[in-house]
């Protein structure tokens, strides 16, 4: 028989290197964030509100990456307060934008940005939660898809596996009835190689995907650079389609690699 | 002489992440510092190298609560490096979307940010146990303004459909009629709001700011105008940086800036509103006649007020190109892609966002310069907690500290636009 719950779960949204917006997807969701918040204590959500509850906390979510010292001990600390953490969004899965400086030098970049580079303090490489601590869940997109955030607390609420398909943007092009953007229009599209969550939306408006839920499972990605070559686009181009948002994500960290000049 | 310190490890409801400390001595506010340490991400080094056409997508990840102000900023600064001018319902269509996102902004600011500090609770889900009713109606019409967004843009946070020249696809005018009966609630529900808003209670708190924002001659502004102050600035946006020094100091990772003829100047709402009250509604000037704040208003806590007028303007206007609205012949304008500087600087809902860059002949970026509004406020909202302190040194140390919490948050500081954690520390010492 199932324990009788006595309270509620205790929820906590943490921010690391980011934009904000997929903590703000949760706000976003307004028809229904009374209902969540009916079914959950925010305990730690400072987007939201001034309170703050100790720990423990049942569900963590995390947004952003880790650039900095302060931030790659921080985080240790959440996932020790934490039962279950989630992370949310490219920066938290995968370093997000911010990781193009992984391919850079940073001291060139801190430079370049500011004029007092001394006061700046950051790490060489930006990089996702789960190189530094234990993830149970990793929820992608930049944006996260609010529909698979309600998704990921109403499971872990439940003590069930979140359902979010791991299969490509494609599977959702033909569910929603897009034509294939890169065969009826030659348009280069990141379709094939990318996990679905948006609903193939840029295909919808006539554009390519430009990957923001990151890597598919197994995705063949020499295959889809191939097709980007044979309708024009060069090495170059090749290179920045794979750095965008998921940049550092293995799959496509890899090709881009494969591509830099030095590699062939 | 006394010592009294107030701490405050996180300040809540604003995006983004800061901190904050007031030092105060006996009876003198010593030392005040907005201290930002969002971890830098650099976006203008690794702009340098990508191409052109990707700068509105790129920018956009600065802020997951304005996206369209970076989005809009960068596409106006290539079409002016390439000399294409975007006009007809190209241009309607970049206001309509422009309209979605200062009513999504200004209400999560009205609601859900700022009304609970007038109200003394911890937030909006705290509020809804004795307001339900007016935070259901801030979510709606959150909503409505998100509605906007995601028809024209594709989805609310970083939407898919901005490009250089116009769109990559339009909507029919049938999709756009279908937001029309949820606008007409929601120009009722800012009014609403405005006349519920100004019931609540204001610190007796005014300065002589300077206001600066952009100024169009036929408009309230929202792409495009010249940069004006009311106190004699005139330029056009090429000479921002001729105009405005941005400095680095330590306590910050998001530069400061000043004028370089007078210092600390005001971006946002209540910029806007001093100068170009003629540009609004006859709708949105009565009901602001009717609350006395017609024309210039210098206390930053009617701030929620001024953005609940806004909010009016931005439904009646969605309204007004909504009905417009014929279908363009093509979804974006045809340019040519070539060497050059340009800028583009737009109203995003907190002020004024700046962007510069430089590309070459293949379209590649060489040089990009972005100076956000937060950014800016920087040293105007070090100034207000200073003169806040000082006027209202007797409160108790809770009291002080929450006002100078909601003081900080008059400007809807948007920390990750500008860099990020907002903590406010009180210290009193002999």
């Amino acid at each position: 028989m199932a324990a009788k719950r006595t309270r509620k779960p205790k929820l906590a949204v943490w921010k690391f290197a980011s934009c904000d917006g997929c903590q703000l997807s949760l706000l976003d969701c307004e028809d229904e964030l009374l209902a969540v918040t009916g079914q959950v204590d925010i305990a730690y959500f400072p987007e939201a509100s001034r309170e703050y509850i100790r720990g423990p906390y049942d569900l963590s979510l995390v947004e952003g990456s880790i650039t900095t010292p302060h931030d790659a001990e921080r985080i240790h600390k959440i996932r020790r307060q934490s039962k279950v953490l989630v992370t949310i969004g490219a920066c938290a899965t995968a370093g997000g934008i911010q990781a193009l400086r992984n391919f850079g030098d940073v001291k060139e970049f801190t430079r370049l940005v500011y004029p007092s580079p001394q006061f700046i303090e950051t790490l060489k490489k930006s990089t996702a939660i789960a190189d530094h601590v234990f993830v149970d869940f990793e929820l992608r997109g930049c944006p996260i898809s609010k529909e698979q955030l309600v998704e990921v607390i109403n499971a872990y609420l439940h003590g069930r596996k979140p359902a979010v398909p791991t299969h490509s943007v494609c599977v959702e092009c033909k569910r929603r009835g897009t034509a294939c953007v890169m065969v009826a229009s030659g348009i280069p599209c990141m379709g094939p190689v990318t996990q679905a969550g948006c609903g193939a939306l840029c295909p919808a408006y006539n554009r390519g995907c430009y990957g923001c839920f990151g890597p598919m499972e197994t995705p063949n990605t020499p295959a889809a650079s191939g097709a980007f070559s044979r309708l024009g686009m060069n090495e170059d181009g090749i290179i920045r389609t794979y750095r965008s948002f998921n940049a550092y994500a293995e799959a496509f960290r890899r090709e881009s690699e494969r591509h830099e000049p030095t590699n062939h | 002489m006394s010592r009294r310190t107030i701490k405050v490890d996180t300040l809540a409801r604003v995006e983004g992440e800061g901190a904050m400390d007031i030092r105060i001595t006996g009876d003198k506010v010593k030392d005040v510092k907005l201290r930002i340490y969002e971890p830098p991400r650099f976006f203008e080094a690794f702009l340098r190298g990508r191409m052109y056409s990707e700068a509105p997508d790129i920018t956009a990840r600065i802020c997951g609560i304005c996206p369209i102000a970076y989005m809009m900023s960068s596409v106006h600064a290539m079409e002016d490096i390439f000399g294409v001018t975007v006009g007809g319902p190209l241009r309607e269509l970049r206001r309509l979307i422009y309209c979605g996102e200062w009513i999504e902004s200004h209400a999560l600011h009205i609601y859900l940010l700022h009304a609970p500090d007038f109200l003394g609770y911890e937030s909006a889900v705290h509020m809804a146990k004795d307001y339900a009713d007016v935070v259901k109606k801030g979510l709606r019409l959150k909503k409505a303004g998100n509605d906007i967004v995601r028809l024209v843009g594709g989805r609310e946070i970083h939407p898919i459909n901005v490009r250089v020249g116009g769109f990559y696809s339009v909507p029919s005018k049938a999709a756009l009629g279908a937001l029309r009966d949820e606008l007409l609630w929601a120009c009722d529900a800012s009014e609403e709001t405005v006349r519920w808003a100004a019931e609540l209670p204001f610190p007796d708190f005014e300065r002589d700011y300077e206001f600066v924002a952009l100024q169009h001659p036929d408009e309230y502004p929202f792409n495009e105008g010249r940069l004006v102050s009311n106190k004699g600035l005139d330029i056009p946006i090429s000479d921002f940086h001729e105009h405005i020094e941005e400095y680095h100091v330590e306590h910050s990772t998001s530069l400061h800036s000043r004028l370089r003829a007078r210092g600390e100047y005001f971006v946002g709402p209540q910029a806007r509103w001093a100068l170009n009250y003629d540009k609004l509604t006859p709708r949105v000037k009565s009901l602001a006649e009717e609350l006395g704040l017609g024309g210039i208003t210098r206390n930053p806590f009617k701030s929620i007020l001024i953005r609940g007028l806004e909010t009016l303007y931005a439904c009646e206007e969605a309204v007004r190109v909504i009905d417009a609205y014929e279908e363009p012949d093509a979804p974006y304008a045809a340019y040519e892609v070539k060497a050059g500087t340009g800028y583009g600087c737009t109203e995003a809902p907190r002020g004024i966002c700046h962007h510069v860059y430089s590309v070459d002949g293949e379209g590649h970026i060489t040089f990009a310069r972005i100076a956000p509004p937060t950014a800016q406020n920087q040293p105007v909202i070090e100034s207000d907690l200073r003169a806040y302190a000082t006027k209202f040194m007797d409160l108790s140390n809770d009291d002080l500290q929450w006002q100078c919490e909601q003081a900080i948050r008059n400007y809807d500081p948007c920390i990750s636009c500008s860099c990020h954690f907002l903590r406010v520390r009180v210290i009193r010492e002999a």
